[in-house]
């Protein structure tokens, strides 16, 4: 009896770890089984970049939004998942460039460097990308306790990643801003959660001073 | 020598409906029959191996004659070859019906295209409110094969039926003081999802213009066909302008009124975005959407791992025919 009390309890994080790691798969599974019967209409290529956008958007989003539910619902456990989190809305950033350079342009190499060149929604979004490589190589439990309070700081870029993410969404628009203003919202909710609490425990050190 | 004449018996009375919502089927019918009536060497349309299960739009009864009678006009059709029609009808962009490239066909069935009245209006003699059947009643429609190229650069080859539009125009006979011609497009936001949204930028109705001389030119079209059916409601039907060398914006759908004016009219787009749309939007692949290259464009259909890319041509390929109307204009600031 003891034994399987034991057991419950290791398996059930583990149930939910699988959870987490499986649940973030399914939009791709989704996207590779409609690209192989034919279903994403007659241009695949663009279907496929925007469904990899959006999915890398939202995960942020998902990730950014950890802390928040944590704190505000007490949801300690939460915490563990959230550089699995991240580390998926960085994989969906890379197929994303990687569909857009491979369906869209080819590899030909003038178009690629006539798109970073010219086209500042997608520098901006290189960018955001680029910024993100090194928050995914840094997010080890090793390298977190190397980096110590650097660590904290470094990761901290992922707002200015939110945000050129956000900007590379919002340069795209071209005659309605529905998608733009709900991303938009969220992602001004989730960064005023931040500032709220900074400001909140500011007061609080002023107030024991 | 033989000259393709024209029937005068209706053909719906030859070959029943069912026959000839098929045209491959309908011209093996016809060979039995009526092989006489055919001009050895006359263009007639081929036979479209459209596929069974896809949606068929044989429009209304009044159109059938002029559909079959349609040859196609060798000289204006690029040899290309034609995207497959499951790809032209279900993708494009038809705001009125949404922003998806696949929302107009899963929006626009219900679409009601038939009775439909135009106004002719403005700078003519002969204004007037008209059923769609009693203006296009004179015209012989042709099969015109046209490269369409979207500002967002991709591109299409799409075998439309139509006619002229210079020679619509000419029936109602333009005064001098006509300089330009003002479509627009159907507002009803009852059957327009699009216009009923909060969030688009568009002003509707859509409205689209023309340069007198660019709308007499024998290379813009008025369609009500593709593929040699009636032209779907995602299309643009009932009929629809094909401005093969400008960008597809210019090339406006489902139109209720036709106004000849002396002023350039304001157009839907330009509205909306001076900066990335102009009046003129003839395709020209030096001068860049602020936003993107328009230097080349992505041929559809397109295999994922070889992307179709083609370089984009001045006028869309049509500069021969057309550079000559803007001899003498910065294309770079009438764009």
């Amino acid at each position: 009896m003891v034994l399987t009390g034991i057991r419950a309890n290791t398996l059930k994080p583990y149930a939910l770890w699988w959870l987490v790691f499986l649940l973030p798969l399914l939009p791709l599974v989704w996207l590779f089984e409609q690209a192989w019967s034919m279903n994403l209409g007659a241009d695949p290529a663009q279907a496929i970049v925007k469904f990899t956008g959006l999915w890398t958007l939202r995960l942020l989003w998902i990730t950014l939004a950890v802390t928040p539910l944590r704190r505000i619902f007490h949801w300690g456990w939460l915490q563990r998942y959230r550089r699995m989190l991240g580390l998926y809305a960085l994989f969906y950033a890379m197929v994303h460039l990687l569909a857009f350079a491979t369906f869209i342009l080819g590899w030909r190499p003038d178009l690629l460097w006539r798109e970073l060149s010219e086209r500042p929604y997608i520098v901006v979004g290189s960018l955001a990308l680029l910024l993100l490589i090194p928050l995914g190589i840094t997010s080890t439990r090793g390298m977190q306790r190397r980096l110590g309070a650097r660590w904290v700081k470094l990761h901290r870029l992922v707002y200015v990643i939110a945000l050129l993410a956000m900007v590379h969404f919002i340069w795209q628009i071209r005659s309605s801003f529905e998608d733009q203003l709900f991303y938009g919202v969220i992602l001004a909710a989730l960064l005023g959660y931040r500032i709220w609490m900074r400001r909140n425990s500011l007061k609080r050190k002023n107030l024991l001073r | 020598m033989l000259i393709k004449r024209r029937s005068s018996i209706k053909s719906s009375e030859i070959t029943p409906e069912s026959v000839y919502v098929n045209r491959r089927r309908f011209l093996q019918g016809l060979a039995g029959t009526t092989a006489l009536a055919l001009t050895p060497g006359a263009s007639a349309i081929p036979a479209y191996s459209l596929d069974k299960d896809q949606p068929q739009y044989p429009g209304p009864d009044w159109l059938q004659g002029a559909l079959r009678d349609s040859v196609r006009n060798e000289a204006f059709s690029t040899d290309e070859k034609p995207a497959p029609y499951g790809n032209i009808i279900t993708h494009n962009n038809f705001y009125e019906f949404g922003l998806g490239k696949q929302d107009p066909s899963q929006k626009a069935q219900a679409f009601k295209t038939d009775p439909w009245k135009v106004e002719i209006a403005g700078e003519v003699n002969k204004p007037g409110v008209y059923n769609l059947e009693d203006l296009l009643r004179p015209h012989a429609l042709e099969e015109r094969i046209y490269r369409l190229r979207c500002v967002e650069a991709w591109s299409m080859v799409i075998p439309w039926m139509g006619f002229s539009l210079g020679d619509l125009l000419k029936r109602f006979e333009p005064t001098s003081k006509a300089k330009y011609v003002e479509f627009t497009t159907l507002q009803d936001s009852e059957q327009m999802p699009g216009q009923r949204s909060f969030f688009s930028t568009l002003d509707w109705p859509y409205v689209e213009g023309l340069r007198m001389d660019e709308a007499m030119h024998p290379l813009t079209l008025l369609a009500v066909g593709l593929y040699g059916n009636a032209l779907p409601p995602q299309n643009g039907a009932p009929f629809r302008l094909v401005v093969p060398w400008k960008y597809g914006f210019k090339s406006i759908k489902s139109i209720v009124k036709i106004r000849l004016v002396e002023e350039m009219p304001g157009t839907t787009w330009n509205r909306t975005a001076s900066g990335e749309y102009g009046f003129y939007a003839n395709v020209n692949p030096a001068v860049d959407h602020p936003r993107w290259s328009q230097a080349t464009e992505r041929r559809l259909p397109s295999s994922l791992f070889s992307p179709n890319i083609v370089d984009t041509r001045p006028f869309n390929g049509y500069a021969d025919e057309v550079a000559g109307l803007y001899s003498g204009m910065d294309l770079q600031r009438w764009f």
